[in-house]
């Protein structure tokens, strides 16, 4: 069960993201505001990299609706982080097809690699990692993401699990 | 060669541009359609096709479409459902990452014969590139004068935007969908009243899915009978069927409805047979919540007659013998693949993505997703097959949505086919759990010899 508890520091959305939020509203009819919780939840997110209270609240207020309303909604769909993540958040698809091509060996070589178990953030703040339900991608398995791009990664093995990891903590080091 | 209706270009470079696209004789449905014919002619039209609901349930979109009410003064929807997310199911994807254009031309058309004036493309929230690509590819089609206001002088207005789903199989359900695209959990509502009469803000609301829009495109280029002359029976025109699993070339293809099953899964146009040398083990043909079928029934029916790739050849039997077109995603299974690990997987993956509103399938797919664990792990009894039916038979058919149907039949049809592989890893508990990312220990009898060249 989530427990919503308000102790983060307040949260300020950018200017930018002000005006996210407001191309969103207008893709829908007058009074329909709140068609746009999802796609702005996405934009709070990439932006902020995780949901906290405080961030969902002020959502709720600009959309007129009720903080349970956006609560709701952040905790019935996966992609929302109810806590924060690694910079990089890795999520390995899980599912059938994958499988059967070697996603398990993928997360095993993740875990072992990264030095963390599922849902655990590696010491330095950079990466964590999970397995998620089918990507969609089941021809090209094994597959991972990273969002908030939700760049993907295909036909994983460990030597493009190792590259990959590579790169990006010399991405994160620059 | 079959004929390719809407992956004829996917290999031109650039044509997920709106220049190259034209240049291609894209738009040209849009043109003709707005121009030359009424509404009703573009619903006869897709009537005439025999187009059905690419999405998995198979309904005639044509007949879908004249269910619309149409009260005065009451806006209509069109939403395209692309939260696809069916294991085994990749063509959406497909579609809009190379072809972007073809889904949005589609949209124009459907959108103009069922009269709406916004349309929405509801795309799962993990595909946000294809959710970039598609917006790109609107502000192209907007600018060129085939989006907005007065599209080509006819009169006609339309807005197109692309919603972004929060990942949740169940949101590819369309009520659950409009549910989601209201900014609500995706919990299925119950029908009646039909999205066709109380959808998107209880408006007439219409949805289709990507690929279903799409064919839209050729049906108006082409005429509805053209396209109905494709195909065999009421199984007309071509189907994209996505191949994953331990195939030589996994891939998107476009068949001709009712091509062999065998033709399918062996010749090098399309699967190129299984990889590694290995053998024919089972097949999942239509996303992960059809029936599997051993390999002997997926390329014969019971009667022995060549299994084809069309509704009615897949469906040949029933459950007993056969499984469902569905959405078209096609898994292999080769000799050394764990049946009983593999619908394990499937059922966490149902257990997992049941949204919790009906008790048979919140606590069905988890109760069976506890069984199926145990026995994959060398802790089953030999009473846990006949449990397993039980439970699937408690679900199926017992909830507001098809999820429930989805995530029993797996599993009953494992049982079905392969219970002598459930009750081996019952008394060999001890290899069975033997750490080996799925690979059977047991041989199956049911396996056929890989086709020679």
């Amino acid at each position: 069960m989530l427990k919503v508890q308000h102790t983060s520091a307040p949260v300020e959305f950018s200017e930018k993201l002000l005006a996210q939020f407001a191309d969103k509203v207008s893709r829908y009819p007058e009074g329909k505001q709140k068609s746009a919780l999802l796609p702005i939840l996405h934009d709070v997110q990439a932006e902020l990299g995780w949901l906290s209270p405080e961030a969902m609240d002020k959502v709720a207020a600009y959309l007129k609706i009720e903080p349970i309303e956006v609560y709701e909604v952040a905790t019935f769909y996966t992609m929302y982080l109810m806590r924060p993540q690694g910079k990089y958040f890795l999520e390995v698809c899980r599912t059938g097809p994958c499988c059967l091509v070697g996603a398990e060996k993928i997360m095993d070589y993740l875990e072992e690699k990264l030095g963390v178990k599922e849902g655990e953030i590696t010491p330095d703040g950079l990466f964590s990692w999970r397995g998620v339900e089918c990507l969609a991608a089941c021809g090209f398995g094994p597959v991972l993401q990273i969002g908030p791009e939700y760049t993907f990664y295909e036909n994983l093995t460990p030597a493009s699990v190792d590259q990959l990891i590579s790169d990006l903590t010399a991405k994160a080091n620059n | 060669m079959a004929r390719k209706l809407l992956l004829e270009h996917i290999n031109v470079p650039g044509i997920n541009t709106y220049d190259v696209y034209r240049s291609k004789g894209g738009y040209a449905s849009v043109e003709k359609a707005l121009k030359t014919l009424s509404p009703e002619d573009v619903v006869e039209e897709v009537k005439k096709s025999g187009l059905r609901g690419r999405g998995g349930a198979g309904f005639p979109t044509g007949m879908k479409w004249s269910f619309l009410a149409k009260p005065e003064g009451v806006a209509r929807y069109l939403v395209c459902n692309a939260d696809e997310s069916e294991p085994g199911t990749f063509k959406d994807r497909y579609l809009m990452t190379y072809i972007p254009h073809l889904l949005i031309e589609g949209m124009i058309v459907a959108s103009y014969a069922l009269g709406a004036k916004t349309s929405y493309i509801y795309v799962r929230g993990e595909m946000m590139p294809q959710i970039r690509i598609l917006e790109r590819a609107i502000a192209e089609a907007k600018n060129a004068g085939f989006l907005g206001k007065n599209i080509l002088g006819t009169g006609y207005d339309l807005e197109l935007y692309v919603q972004p789903g929060g990942g949740a199989y169940i949101c590819g359900e369309e009520t659950a969908l409009l549910e989601s695209l209201e900014g609500k959990r995706g919990n299925p509502r119950i029908k009646p009243p039909f999205p066709a009469i109380a959808g998107l803000y209880g408006c007439p609301t219409v949805v289709n899915n990507v690929e279903s829009i799409a064919a839209v495109v050729p049906i108006i280029n082409e005429g509805g009978d053209e396209y109905a002359k494709l195909g065999i029976g009421r199984s007309t025109g071509t189907k994209l069927i996505s191949a994953g699993g331990n195939v030589k070339k996994p891939g998107v293809y476009e068949i001709d409805l009712g091509l062999p099953a065998e033709e399918f899964l062996y010749s090098d146009e399309y699967c190129g047979g299984i990889a590694n040398g290995k053998r024919l083990k089972a097949v999942v043909a239509g996303g992960s919540s059809v029936p599997i079928l051993p390999a002997n029934l997926f390329l014969k029916t019971a009667n022995n007659e060549a299994r084809l790739m069309s509704y009615e050849s897949l469906s040949d039997g029933g459950f007993a013998t056969g499984t469902m077109m569905g959405s078209g995603g096609f898994i292999a299974f080769d000799e050394d693949q764990c049946i009983v690990r593999n619908t394990w997987n499937f059922t966490r993956f149902y257990s997992h993505e049941s949204c919790g509103q009906c008790s048979p399938c919140r606590e069905g797919t988890g109760w069976m997703e506890k069984v199926l664990h145990r026995l994959e792990n060398g802790h089953g009894k030999m009473s846990d097959m006949d449990m397993l039916v039980d439970i699937s038979k408690k679900i199926e058919g017992n909830t507001i949505c098809p999820l429930g149907d989805a995530a029993a039949w797996p599993v009953a049809s494992a049982i079905r086919h392969f219970r002598d592989e459930f009750e081996w890893h019952v008394t060999n508990a001890a290899t069975a759990v033997t750490r080996n990312y799925g690979i059977a220990h047991y041989a199956d009898p049911l396996v056929i010899a890989e086709k020679a060249g």
